[in-house]
């Protein structure tokens, strides 16, 4: 039988365990078998299997199922769906309200989200159409055909060109190589930017051409569709002359949809999986959901309120039964029940009349309040992309919105991870410095130069500059040198031959169809090149010794890099014949192995260089005897070949080959930190947002790049949790740590963990790790895996104080770190764009973290706090009122408020304002938000949303609707006449009463709220007040043919004829807003929240002092200040405040603010 | 400088796009909030007073002939079976009552405002259309049909109409002088003139534009013979009708029953001893209510209403109270001006 390859490649993979557990293909079988060209046998037992075809779908709805799937979808939020139940409720029994009125705002709302719905699908389908359109060569009967993507099947064979992605995923076949091999790269997948070699079957290789495909008999067996990117196993059974040869299939056989071909012409393969079932698709990923913490306290908030409406509706029910006991209440002679009502069951008509109070008082849930955060967080987010001082401009990229969710998530901010290479730095490594043979070099404008010379050698009035083309070149000068010196030179070519030989980096250069070697190293074209590496060190170093080597080298074997070994190595051949090994990696995995060289002042300057922050790498090389070279020859052979547990035989291998090396040097790359990193993380560290920094980088460069950024200071302790070996030693160190930062309190404290003991600290001691934690001012994890970059960050999310976490990250492997935390961003890097599409917000610079959290995060959050909170208000504000009449009516449901006004107050004339202060308002400005980043906190801990002010705004809203119900009460209730004609007013004008004061109260409470007031502000504000005049005007002027009642006929200019109204409409707005204008000055004045206080100083500083603050000069004593304040009082005062903001440098200024006061002059005072 | 077409994704520099925008920046301290307390306690105590002396003067007479109590004049008339009662009180002032005089009838535990009473009525029947004659809507349900004919006009509101009458006598030397109520224009203008209308005559008789239907279940004279006296003053245009359908908001209401405006009256009641005849009908002791009659005279602002004035005497007090005691605070304890700057 077939046996299932067993061994899983030990590739870094990150995509999350559950994500493959969520697709699982309808197969019954647990393997697929592919006829390739779909020739199947002619005689046999041959099922045929069903695949998908090769249509890749990411829309969600057609045209047909768009209005059932998209209702459906919509009715499945909570909100909606309350709002449809009231609807039905309204439609079937005998309620209060017609069903328009809140049938209309819900019809309004499910539309207004249905078209933005559709125009996403719609976007959607064209991207869908245009990926499965796209023209691919098969083939077919024969010949090469066109056809479109949609079109391939499995078992097809496809033709794919150089620099084309593949259309599914595809066994190689055959490439235009002989060996069957080629290049490709999975950047769209992964992010992995480096060239990968993937290799054809033997026997399949050798058919290059349409009609030897079409002569091939060969089956695919292979197992089921599964994400996993790094897994693929199965074997191919080729038919040769009436023989069949089997061979195994791995995971590089196969080239995955979305890949691109480089460097090699073309390639034919047979598709595997398509369009839904290949491993990129299955990899797609509904967007996960990320709900803000402000989503969560409105959603806490809604129950309550669903409480709230539960409990009046209940009481309302159980009093008017306890009132209608008596049958004098129940039927008096002048509301006499109809027949059906007296037959109808007591219990229907119980739930019928709750059902009815539940209808009447619907309205304290805000309908709108869903539509309107919406709209705000989609109109909102527009202001990012749209800040200049976001925008990049070397790179011409702006600040990119994935995701309008979390806008207020970025000022809710407590913990910030960020990668390192890229994020903080700028990911262009540069080549620094070496150590050949013990001695130091710079790289000093393309010259190597050794350190120390003029000190320590001879010939020191010559500086000697070396350049790394000199090096080489001069070879056939060396014997004119002196020996000691002929020996060094030795050493340094060597050392140059390592670096430039000992690498993965392929070269594409413009004419690559040349026929040279493919892996060739020879060095000597001068024409454009273009290098892909795996990873920018090794870019970085063979761009520096981009030189003229004549001689041609010839690539016997890659022992491929593996984060386990953490070295790699060549095995070249000499133009003299010689069979050399060339070695590298990192030092802790190479100095160990070697046997000779300078290993000590080697260890010394990697050392030297790691403080300096340079990325290290060491090189070594070994010579092979004949023999000996014959001995690794067969043991990679046989590793290579091996059919069974390859992994763990090629490692054996491979640790065999790597021992007795002789030491050449070590390198050090520079990747140069961004501007203002440092700056930025100052900022955010004042803002109280914890910063740690989590790296792959080996522990001193770690530190030395933290300590360069302002991450950690030179003053903080830093605790190290470096090399922990066993669990028992892992707990100990820990309690250490806690102990220590317990004695020593007042200094600040950094902690260094390396990924191993990391997983170590994670796997057991959890809780202990917090607790050191969260008590450093700044971590910093090194070493770190992907995964376990994932793993910190929902450490943090997911302890007990659940703080609200950020990501920020440039590379593939922070993917999985973007999408755990609460809030990712992308840095639009060098690394692929994978970061970027994943990340809730992309910005091109680490500096610009600063504005978005501290200013953008800020306004939004204090912008939607406010607006969520308003909301609430004002429909306690709406409802209550009702509920209060149901006392003066016998508990009847008589509506207070008219129909229409019931629909509106919430669509129309109280809409607006919130939305353009939750557009619009500044608290403080931008740079005073910037400047002072201490008043980020004032924000933190959802400290707006908190049940205190959720109570706050409830009991205020409770509190204006009594005195908006029971002001008007008492001035109808006397039952006099309120016209100069002695005329009486009805229950209308008593309900357009209120609603009129509820209208300009709750309007002008959203203006006492508001701190910046531009002119859409005004307008809206004034205009919805003006609107419901001149809608109440217009509404009530006309008999309406198709309202069977026309109750509201005059009432509203009835209601404004009279004088007494109008005096009763400005004391009672008056009466609501007073409490609450002393409360703010008395907080502002005691209490002043620092936000609060920087608007002090902002006013100062502005030139509008003269209306609320008048400016003095300091210092001055108690008495004077009085004196000042009543001379202000009679308006004597003539503040000239100057203010100076440091437009030179708006950035940053530490915590003190840019905002200095230079001297006032108040020369009349 | 280089080119525009560099910066393809440079975002407009516009007050706009920055969030620049020239804004208004108030601020709630206690520099302008002091003064404005002030101002406002000030103007309000003003007004206050102004509106409470005002209200002073207006002049209120009311009497209660519900007839509970054994000694009241109607005792005898609020019994349930009674019919065409009428019973008198008497009443004297001792100064002029200055006019116009407003006299209302008032009722209490009376709840207009009750949902299902509220609905019970046809628009489209008020308005004069003929068509919903025959087919009242069914909101007027129980007062749909009576006797399989439809009731015009329909529903509780207009089947419950007030029908006690008032005749006001002056005794003057012994004899009793009536003082006339002028009923007219006590309804609003709107509801007069354009909302409710009659339907138009069938063949000059305005009756027979009721033909087949039937009037409301408690009414003894059809809609089209509410006012004997005054052809203009029936049908749905009936003053006293008009003023009913307009539900009170509040279960103690009182209604507009007529003016007292005429001749010799036009300067209001003069002292003297007076009788109010009432003819009691509107039963109201079923459901615990109350009956009175009200006179009144009006200001601009309405009739005699307390509670402006106090309202804005108290607020105007305590703003003037909260000025004095933030400054004292604002003084004493912080100047946060200078204290961050």
């Amino acid at each position: 039988m077939f046996t299932l390859q067993a061994s899983l490649l030990k590739y870094v993979f990150w995509f999350r365990s559950d994500l493959s557990n969520g697709f699982d293909p309808p197969h019954q079988s647990d393997t697929r078998t592919v006829y390739i060209a779909n020739r199947f046998p002619q005689h046999g037992h041959y099922i045929p299997q069903r695949f998908a075809d090769n249509r890749i779908i990411s829309s969600k709805y057609t045209i047909w199922n768009f209005i059932p799937k998209n209702l459906f979808e919509q009715f499945r939020r909570i909100a909606n769906f309350y709002f449809l139940i009231i609807f039905l409720v309204q439609l079937m029994i005998d309620t209060p309200t017609s069903p328009v009125t809140s049938g209309l705002p819900l019809f309004f709302v499910i539309t207004v989200t249905a078209i933005k719905q559709g125009f996403e699908d719609w976007l959607r389908h064209k991207a869908d159409n245009e990926v499965n359109g796209a023209p691919v060569f098969v083939v077919r009967s024969g010949g090469l055909v066109q056809t479109r993507s949609k079109n391939i099947r499995v078992g097809d064979i496809v033709r794919v060109a150089k620099d084309e992605t593949f259309p599914a995923d595809l066994v190689l076949l055959s490439s235009d190589r002989a060996e069957g091999t080629c290049h490709i790269t999975t950047a769209s997948l992964d992010g992995e930017t480096n060239l990968k070699t993937h290799y054809a079957v033997p026997e399949t290789a050798v058919s290059q051409s349409v009609s030897q495909l079409e002569a091939l008999q060969a089956v695919v067996e292979c197992q089921q569709p599964e994400a996993d990117l790094y897994r693929f196993v199965g074997r191919i059974t080729v038919t040769q002359q009436g023989e069949e040869i089997v061979r195994p299939l791995g995971p590089e056989n196969l080239l995955l949809r979305g890949a691109r071909l480089k460097n090699t012409k073309e390639i034919f393969g047979v598709a595997v999986y398509t369009g839904m079932e290949s491993k990129m698709a299955l990899n797609y990923k509904c967007k996960s959901q990320k709900r803000s913490a402000v989503e969560k306290s409105m959603n806490t908030f809604l129950i309550i309120y669903l409480g709230i409406l539960l409990f009046e509706a209940i009481l309302s029910t159980i009093l008017k039964y306890a009132w209608q006991a008596e049958n004098k209440w129940d039927e008096p002679f002048y509301n006499e029940k109809t027949e059906q009502e007296r037959n109808s069951s007591k219990i229907l008509k119980f739930i019928s009349d709750f059902l009815a109070f539940l209808v009447l008082y619907n309205f304290i849930i805000p309908i709108s309040l869903y539509v309107t955060v919406e709209m705000q967080k989609f109109l909102g987010s527009f202001f990012i992309g749209w800040d200049l001082d976001l925008y990049h401009e070397e790179s011409d990229q702006r600040a990119q919105v994935n995701t309008s969710d979390l806008n207020e998530e970025l000022g809710q901010v407590e913990y910030v991870f960020t990668d390192k290479t890229g994020t903080l730095t700028e990911n262009e490594m540069q080549f620094r410095e070496c150590s050949i043979n013990g001695i130091k070099y710079q790289e000093i404008n393309g010259k190597l130069v050794p350190e120390g010379m003029t000190d320590d050698t001879p010939d020191a009035a010559v500086p000697r500059l070396v350049s790394l083309r000199e090096i080489c070149g001069n070879r056939g000068h060396t014997s004119a040198r002196t020996p000691g010196r002929e020996t060094r030179i030795r050493e340094e070519e060597l050392f140059l031959k390592a670096v430039s030989l000992c690498h993965t980096v392929q070269i594409s250069y413009d004419q690559t169809d040349g026929p040279g070697e493919p892996f060739s190293h020879a060095n000597g074209f001068t024409t454009q090149m273009e290098y892909y590496a795996s990873s920018p060190d090794e870019k970085a170093l063979v761009e520096s010794v981009n030189t003229q080597l004549s001689a041609l080298y010839k690539l016997l074997h890659v022992l491929e890099f593996d984060p386990n070994r953490r070295r790699m190595s060549v095995i070249l051949q000499t133009p003299s014949g010689q069979k050399i090994l060339f070695t590298k990696g990192a030092e802790s995995a190479i100095l160990p192995y070697t046997k000779s060289g300078e290993i000590e002042k080697t260890r010394v300057h990697v050392d030297e260089f790691a403080l300096k922050g340079l990325r290290t790498l060491v090189v070594a090389y070994r010579l092979f005897s004949a023999e000996e070279y014959k001995e690794v020859e067969r043991r990679i052979h046989e590793a290579r070949t091996a059919l069974q547990q390859r992994e763990e035989r090629l490692a054996e291998t491979f640790s065999f080959i790597e021992k007795d090396l002789e030491l050449l040097g070590a390198t050090g790359v520079e990747d140069k930190l961004q501007e203002k990193v440092q700056e930025t993380i100052e900022a955010l560290r004042l803002a109280g947002i914890k910063v740690w920094v989590l790296t792959g980088d080996k522990h001193e460069t770690a530190v030395s790049v933290s300590l360069s950024c302002g991450h950690f200071h030179r003053t903080m302790n830093i605790l190290e949790l470096v090399q922990q070996k066993s669990d028992h030693e892992c707990a100990e160190q820990l309690r250490r740590l806690a102990r220590r930062i317990k004695e020593d309190h007042v200094i600040q404290h950094g902690l260094v963990v390396d990924g191993a003991s990391l997983s170590l600290a994670l796997r057991e001691h959890e809780k202990l790790f917090m607790e050191v934690c969260k008590n450093c001012s700044a971590v910093l994890c090194c070493r770190m895996a992907p995964l376990q970059k994932a793993k910190v960050v929902r450490l943090l999310k997911t302890s007990p104080e659940k703080p609200i976490t950020l990501a920020i990250g440039d590379g593939a492997n922070d993917v999985s770190m973007i999408q755990e935390a609460h809030v990712g961003i992308g840095i639009m890097g060098k690394e692929g764009r994978q970061a970027v599409r994943n990340s809730d917000y992309a910005i091109a610079r680490f500096k610009f973290l600063a504005k978005l959290l501290l200013v953008h995060g800020h306004f939004y959050y204090v912008r939607i706090a406010t607006l969520v909170q308003y909301f609430f208000y004002k429909n306690v504000c709406f409802i209550t009122p009702q509920f209060l009449y149901q006392f003066f009516c016998l508990f009847s449901q008589q509506t207070l408020y008219d129909s229409v006004y019931l629909t509106l107050y919430n669509i129309c004339f109280t809409s607006l304002p919130i939305l353009v202060y939750s557009l619009f308002e500044q608290l403080v400005h931008p740079h005073v938000l910037q400047s002072k980043p201490a008043l980020y906190r004032d924000i933190s801990k959802n400290s707006v949303l908190s049940f205190k002010t959720f109570l706050y705004w409830t009991i205020l809203g409770f509190c204006h609707a009594f005195i908006f119900f029971f002001g008007s009460y008492m001035l109808m209730g006397e039952d006099t006449s309120l016209m100069g004609n002695g005329q009486m007013f009805g229950n209308w004008t008593f309900g357009t009463l209120v609603f009129t004061v509820m209208v300009i109260t709750v309007t002008l409470k959203l203006a006492l709220e508001t701190h910046f007031w531009t002119w859409i502000n005004h307008f809206v504000t004034w205009g919805s007040i003006a609107f419901y005049f001149i809608f109440s005007l217009f509404y009530g002027g006309i008999i309406w043919p198709f309202l069977h009642t026309q109750d509201m006929y005059f009432v509203f200019v009835q209601l404004l004829s009279s004088g007494s109204a109008w005096f009763a409409i400005i004391i009672i707005i008056i009466t609501c807003l007073f409490p609450d204008v002393i409360k703010k000055v008395f907080y502002r004045h005691l209490q002043p929240t620092s936000t609060q206080k920087s608007q002090f100083i902002e006013a100062y500083a502005g030139v509008s002092c003269m209306d609320s603050v008048c400016c003095f000069p300091e210092g001055r004593g108690g008495c004077s200040r009085l004196a000042a304040l009543l001379e202000r009082l009679i308006g004597r005062c003539d503040p000239r405040a100057a203010r100076s903001w440091s437009d030179s440098d708006p950035f940053y200024s530490n915590d003190r603010s840019i905002l200095t006061l230079s001297p006032v002059e108040a020369t009349h005072c | 400088m280089k080119s525009e077409g560099e910066f393809v994704n440079q975002p407009d520099n516009t007050a706009f796009t920055q969030q620049r925008l020239p804004a208004w920046q108030p601020m709630l301290s206690a520099g302008i909030v002091i003064p404005l307390f002030t101002l406002i306690g000030l103007a309000f105590i003003g007004i206050g007073v102004a509106l409470f002396i005002t209200s002073q003067n207006i002049k209120v007479q009311e009497l209660d002939y519900t007839g509970t109590a054994t000694s009241s004049p109607c005792f005898q008339c609020s019994g349930l079976s009674i019919q065409n009662c009428t019973c008198e009180r008497n009443f004297s002032l001792s100064e002029l009552f200055e006019g116009p005089v407003f006299f209302y009838y008032g009722l209490s535990n009376y709840y207009q405002n009750y949902r299902q009473y509220g609905v019970s009525k046809d628009d489209y029947q008020l308005s004069g259309d003929t068509t919903y004659f025959l087919k009242p809507q069914s909101y007027c349900s129980p007062y749909q049909y009576s006797n399989n004919k439809p009731i015009v006009p329909c529903g509780s509101i207009a089947n419950s109409m007030f029908n006690d009458t008032f005749r006001l006598y002056l005794l003057v030397n012994g004899s009793r002088k009536q003082v006339p109520f002028d009923g007219k224009g006590i309804a609003w203008w709107t509801d007069y003139n354009i909302k409710y209308r009659n339907p138009s005559p069938v063949n000059g008789s305005f009756a027979a534009a009721f033909d087949g239907t039937t009037k409301p279940v408690n009414w003894q004279k059809s809609a089209y013979e509410l006012d004997p006296t005054d052809q203009a003053n029936n049908g749905f245009l009936n003053q006293d009708f008009l003023v009913w359908m307009r539900r009170a908001a509040l279960p103690n209401f009182r209604k507009l029953y007529g003016r007292i405006t005429g001749g010799d009256y036009s300067q209001g009641l003069p002292a003297g001893n007076y009788t109010l005849q009432i003819s009691y009908n509107y039963p109201v002791l079923s459901f615990g209510g109350t009956k009175k009659v009200v006179f009144s005279n009006v200001s601009w602002m309405g009739g005699k209403n307390q509670f402006l004035g106090i309202a804005y005497l108290v607020i105007g007090s305590l703003c003037v109270v909260m000025a004095i005691v933030m400054l004292i605070v604002y003084a004493k304890y912080k100047f946060p001006d200078n204290d961050d700057a």
